[in-house]
């Protein structure tokens, strides 16, 4: 129906606008439409050819070539990516990210969706207050969030010392080897469980709250409205946040480079892959071997979450 | 309408939950929560207002020091190194203004396009933005620095500006949005009345987008604010650096010589502080939009 008073109106408007003598044909007219709709998109469309398409197709086209210092650069085909995937720089920084990436995710959905399914319940001016400020970290720059952090966990500044010696204890060094993993775990979550946060508590403000009520008088515990009702409905928030998740982990590195000054010894410039794509780059002007790092890390990041899409299609998913 | 509803439940659920005692323990929770989320930003409030002196003597870290100094701080930041500091604040904003509107404003025309016409090859454009939307950003940096510096655009301002346009996830959330705001029967009906297409955009359209409009606007500024690798690749003079690659070359400074770094560890501090205020200010006072807003992609 739509589709049919559009042909019309373009004809109407073709016919107007263009002063042709003779009617236009529809399939002129939706021709026309078309065009103008390819209008809209053009200029992201630049953009995206340009700051997406072209750095992508061309970092693959680098990652071929090997220079050397004599002789120039050669053409290698896919030994970058031999070289890559046998580099134990490179796959200790995978196995750290995925190491990560598997304590992270779930913790970081768990505190979120509690905090918002509390916030749901309680509705007092204190949890009103409460939600903007843990969602504030969201809000300031990462590189920022990690220095106050890594403030908090100083030896020389931080207050750790000072709580753990009042109960006769030493206090942990996040900035270890050891516990490195976990300072870096709390840096991520304390930024980003607020703005996992607010998306799901938004999806539970768009539940039809009926619903509450006649699960109530069938007879329904709130924890059984909680998990068979809530959560079931807010199923395309929870995977929003994971892929956004996934995504973000995949490509860690502000967060390591900055806490690299102040964690001397515990954090290497391999670190992480992107880290290792960084270094490889700008420090020792391996742009070609670089590339390689970065485009399988896209790949890399780009088959996981279209294969977690796959395989969640049925349930409904946002990207529909 | 999730600020109606949260209004609502607002106005009516508070007499009812205050008479249930149960509510103790969730308040705890959540007190215990806030605690957690704050005390970074207590710390550096505190701490801006100390010396390297007071920073260094061992006192509490969580407390004021004998000498509270804001103003003998603000005044050695905004002085440092010929008022650097300041510099790098304007840079931000410049980036943050021209980048991230100029990201808004591709994506709304772009998500109305999407949204509100039927054009060969639509299928497909779509798909690949969705692609898009899973790419990690961070992987294009190191190409695009080479491509820029092949048309020797690195350092300087627009080899960070140009590539903050790109922003697939606000065309996606622009897009979702305007295919249920704006009725196709209003853009029909415009049409009828003569309205060209562009007109029927900006005077109809338009105005139905408003709340998804703010809302990738501010993202988009935020990101570009935020952003550190690509400005750290991009830049290599430090007077075009944006306040976030400012305070972590400040940093590594500082770390590298622990003795001579002192004073600008306080430096640090202070101007991580002032470096945040206009963004929790702003996230603040448009707190209406950004709530609804971020969870357009999650609600259909």
């Amino acid at each position: 129906m739509a589709h049919q008073a559009t042909v019309v109106n373009g004809e109407a408007r073709a016919s107007t606008t263009a002063n042709t003598k003779a009617p236009c044909t529809r399939a002129q007219a939706r021709r026309r439409r078309g065009a103008v709709g390819w209008l809209f998109i053009a200029p992201f469309g630049i953009v995206f050819l340009v700051f997406l398409a072209a750095p992508l197709l061309y970092a693959f086209y680098l990652s071929l070539f090997r220079s050397a210092l004599i002789g120039g650069t050669h053409f290698v085909l896919f030994d970058n990516y031999a070289k890559a995937f046998s580099d134990p720089s490179f796959l200790s920084g995978i196995r750290f990210v995925i190491r990560f990436s598997a304590v992270l995710i779930p913790l970081q959905m768990l505190i979120s969706l509690a905090i918002a399914l509390m916030l749901d319940v309680v509705v007092t001016r204190f949890a009103r207050f409460s939600r903007l400020m843990i969602f504030l970290p969201y809000s300031i720059p990462v590189v920022i969030g990690t220095i106050m952090w890594g403030f908090l966990y100083s030896k020389n500044f931080g207050p750790l010392g000072e709580i753990f010696g009042r109960f006769g204890a030493t206090a942990p060094d996040f900035l270890g080897k050891d516990l490195v993993f976990f300072g870096l775990l709390n840096v991520v979550t304390w930024q980003w469980a607020g703005y996992y946060m607010i998306i799901l508590y938004a999806a539970l403000q768009g539940i039809d709250p009926t619903l509450y009520e006649a699960a109530r008088i069938d007879g329904a515990s709130t924890w059984q409205i909680t998990l068979r009702i809530k959560v079931p409905l807010i199923t395309n928030a929870l995977l929003l946040i994971l892929v956004f998740a996934l995504i973000g982990t995949l490509q860690f590195f502000t967060e390591p480079q900055v806490l690299r000054f102040l964690a001397a010894g515990s954090i290497g410039p391999d670190f992480t892959p992107n880290m290792y794509a960084y270094q490889q780059a700008f420090a020792l002007a391996n742009f070609n071997y670089g590339s390689a790092i970065s485009f399988s890390l896209g790949f890399v990041v780009f088959v996981c979450v279209y294969v977690f899409l796959f395989l969640t299609r049925k349930r409904g998913n946002f990207l529909s | 309408m999730t600020t109606t509803s949260a209004k609502a439940s607002r106005n009516a659920r508070p007499v009812a939950t205050r008479q249930r005692p149960r509510n103790i323990v969730p308040h705890l929770f959540i007190g215990a929560l806030l605690v957690y989320f704050v005390i970074p930003f207590w710390w550096i409030a505190v701490n801006s207002s100390k010396d390297a002196a007071g920073l260094f003597s061992g006192g509490s870290a969580l407390w004021f020091a004998g000498r509270v100094d804001y103003i003998g701080n603000l005044h050695e930041l905004f002085t440092y190194n010929g008022g650097i500091y300041l510099r790098w604040i304007g840079n931000s904003a410049l980036y943050a203004f021209v980048g991230g509107g100029g990201a808004t404003v591709l994506c709304v025309l772009a998500g109305y396009g999407f949204a509100k016409f039927k054009f060969r090859g639509r299928q497909l454009a779509f798909s690949a933005l969705l692609g898009a939307v899973m790419v990690p950003l961070t992987a294009l940096v190191i190409p695009t620095f080479i491509m820029l510096s092949q048309l020797h655009l690195t350092n300087t301002i627009w080899a960070v500006i140009l590539p903050s346009l790109l922003s697939p996830f606000g065309v996606y959330l622009m897009t979702v949005y305007t295919r249920d705001a704006v009725p196709d029967e209003l853009i029909d009906a415009a049409a009828v009345d003569g309205a060209g297409d562009f007109r029927t955009f900006v005077q109809v359209a338009l105005p139905l987008m408003r709340p998804a409009v703010v809302t990738v606007l501010l993202l988009s500024i935020v990101a570009t604010w935020n952003n550190y690798f690509l400005p750290l690749a991009m830049l290599s003079d430090s007077k075009l650096f944006p306040v976030t690659v400012g305070i972590g070359l400040w940093q590594s400074l500082a770390s590298s010589n622990n003795g001579g770094g002192t004073s600008l560890w306080s430096l640090i501090i202070i101007g991580s502080l002032v470096s945040i205020i206009p963004l929790v200010i702003s996230f603040l006072s448009l707190q209406r939009y950004w709530q609804g807003g971020l969870s357009m992609g999650s609600l259909k």
